[in-house]
């Protein structure tokens, strides 16, 4: 950085000079002020990808392994480890083309097939300020964390060669035209597709599809045995709490490193993303207080996360002041959602990975189209959502919600189908009882004779 | 010889150990054990999920003391132990047919 400062101070001071400014000495000013700023904005973005690799691992490996048995708790943070290479090898051979590659409103082609074209050179379609190599990894690990958080509503009964399974095909038929119809060329929910829907860091592709597979995850499944009758409780909140808190703070790099730069909206989208947490937090844990007598550790830190959940779509559009009622808001609908809905509808998701991220996700969408300001983030039209006075946006919003719905529910109801015929999806009864770590690791995660 | 086999609660461990350090009483196993008599459990709140615990931390100590020393180890016990609240514990007792050490085969109170 220094050496570039040097070169710029010398190439100004050498412009009174000469009176006519040579051509070439223009362009070498040009190259080194972009190289400047591309420093800046790659050195932050790395930053950004490895905050939000740490959210998967050991982030959420910790987070959800601390809220199941003890029998389990391997098993369940191998779900998440595991994405690390699996989503990465299937990001760099096929996902990143389907995804980003120009192809139709809904999936991307083939013309990254193995990484092939992507290199340090920057595509200006994407992020025109940093290597696509950072861009490409950014994203990558927005492929992990995403089947990761599904885990939490199979956790503790499903076969690991068939959650293997179900992986790569739910990556390839949900995530990718996803990804590729919020973010990629000319896809449908993008700026300039047929429905365009505000989505900052990934409230619909991340959040809403995950959350509303899980939910469909955990009906296809099954309860757990002996669910409403046996104790489940968390068996170490510790890990949860630690795990929280790496969720927290990889959240930085999740939404204000989608900005794509180091500029101002992604101090902007970082200042969303905390103010929001904080409300959230208070949120869920005053409706707690009041429900149930008393604050519970395990309260503020799954209304941290439900915060987190709602301001992903709307960081880097929406004001601080905005971010905390939208945060507190989130908190309390996703209190309700895991507490009261759950056990209204009966379904045993085992992490609430539904409850928090599905209804969350939907939340933060949906609010997005209302908080949303052209103040904020100029790259949005000049009347951008309902509180610029364009209430379309809203119904915009709901309608990309929607489709993500609907593209999670059927999308992964097939999945488990093929899943279930051809390796079958929940371990044997036995296997149940005696835990995921033994029978399927062969391992335990607490040994006494150790 | 006869074995005290007595459940107490966790946080008396210390007073009992050194009240019968207090008489002489230096060997003992302890162990951390779950349990209730007439006490009630409490109710833990997990996401709203509610669950009872009925079974308590408490601890088990065991020793093996002489018949001449038998009451006055039970009386150090439960002075120490007492809270007078429910939950404290009980105390059970056992005739021991015979005690041997390992290291050098001694038996009986010898091996005490």
């Amino acid at each position: 950085m220094q050496r570039v400062l040097g070169l710029l101070i010398a190439q100004l001071a050498s412009i009174p000079l000469f009176a006519q400014t040579d051509a070439s000495e223009l362009e070498a000013l040009k190259a080194a002020v972009a190289e400047a700023q591309s420093a800046g904005d790659n050195a932050w973005m790395l930053v950004c990808a490895a905050l939000v690799l740490a959210m998967t691992g050991p982030g959420l490996a910790l987070f959800y392994g601390g809220l199941v048995r003890k029998k389990n708790v391997l098993s369940t943070m191998m779900h998440s480890f595991i994405m690390m290479a699996l989503a990465t090898v299937l990001w760099v051979v096929i996902g990143y083309s389907l995804a980003f590659g120009e192809g139709t409103a809904v999936i991307g082609s083939l013309q990254y097939f193995m990484l092939n074209g992507v290199g340090t050179a920057p595509n200006d379609t994407y992020a025109g300020t940093i290597p696509e190599y950072t861009f490409m990894v950014f994203q990558m690990m927005f492929t992990i964390i995403t089947p990761a958080i599904i885990s939490g509503a199979f956790a503790e009964r499903m076969k690991f060669k068939a959650m293997l399974l179900f992986m790569t095909l739910w990556l390839l038929v949900i995530y990718y035209p996803m990804a590729h119809m919020v973010w990629g060329t000319g896809g449908l929910l993008g700026g300039a597709g047929a429905l365009p829907c505000f989505d900052f860091a990934g409230g619909t592709v991340v959040h809403i599809t995950s959350g509303v597979s899980a939910l469909v995850c955990a009906i296809y499944l099954g309860k757990r045995l002996g669910y409403g009758s046996e104790p489940m409780k968390p068996h170490n909140l510790v890990l949860s709490v630690v795990g929280a808190c790496l969720l927290w703070v990889g959240w930085f790099g999740f939404n204000a490193g989608s900005a794509l730069s180091a500029g101002a909206i992604a101090s902007s989208a970082f200042v969303a993303t905390q103010v929001a947490t904080g409300a959230a937090v208070i949120g869920w844990l005053l409706v707690e207080w009041i429900q149930m007598g008393k604050p519970s550790m395990l309260g503020a830190i799954s209304g941290a996360v439900a915060g987190l959940v709602v301001i992903t779509p709307a960081a880097g559009f929406v004001s601080p002041q905005s971010s905390l009622i939208m945060g507190f808001i989130g908190g309390i609908v996703c209190y309700f959602a895991v507490v009261k809905v759950k056990k209204v509808l009966g379904y045993d998701d085992t992490l609430d990975a539904f409850g928090i991220h599905g209804v969350g996700g939907t939340v933060g969408a949906v609010l997005t189209g209302v908080f949303a300001s052209h103040s904020v983030n100029e790259a949005l039209p000049e009347m951008a959502g309902l509180l610029d006075g364009n209430g379309g946006q809203v119904v915009n919003q709901i309608l990309g919600s929607l489709l993500s719905w609907v593209l999670a529910i059927v999308g992964t109801l097939v999945i488990l189908k093929i899943c279930d015929i051809v390796i079958g999806l929940r371990v044997t009864r036995e296997e149940e009882i005696d835990g995921l770590d033994l029978t399927q690791h062969g391992e335990e995660g607490y040994s006494l004779d150790a | 010889m006869k074995k005290i086999e007595a459940i107490l609660q966790p946080f008396k461990q210390e007073e009992v150990k050194e009240a019968l350090k207090a008489i002489g009483i230096t060997g003992m196993t302890i162990s951390e054990v779950r349990g209730h008599g007439r006490q009630k459990g409490h109710t833990e709140i997990y996401r709203g999920q509610e669950y009872n615990v009925d079974l308590l931390p408490k601890i088990k100590v065991e020793l093996v003391v002489p018949d001449s020393r038998f009451d006055e180890v039970v009386a150090a016990i439960t002075s120490a132990a007492r809270t007078g609240k429910i939950g404290d514990g009980k105390i059970f007792v056992y005739d021991v047919a015979d005690a041997i050490r390992v290291r050098n085969d001694d038996r009986g109170e010898e091996a005490l």
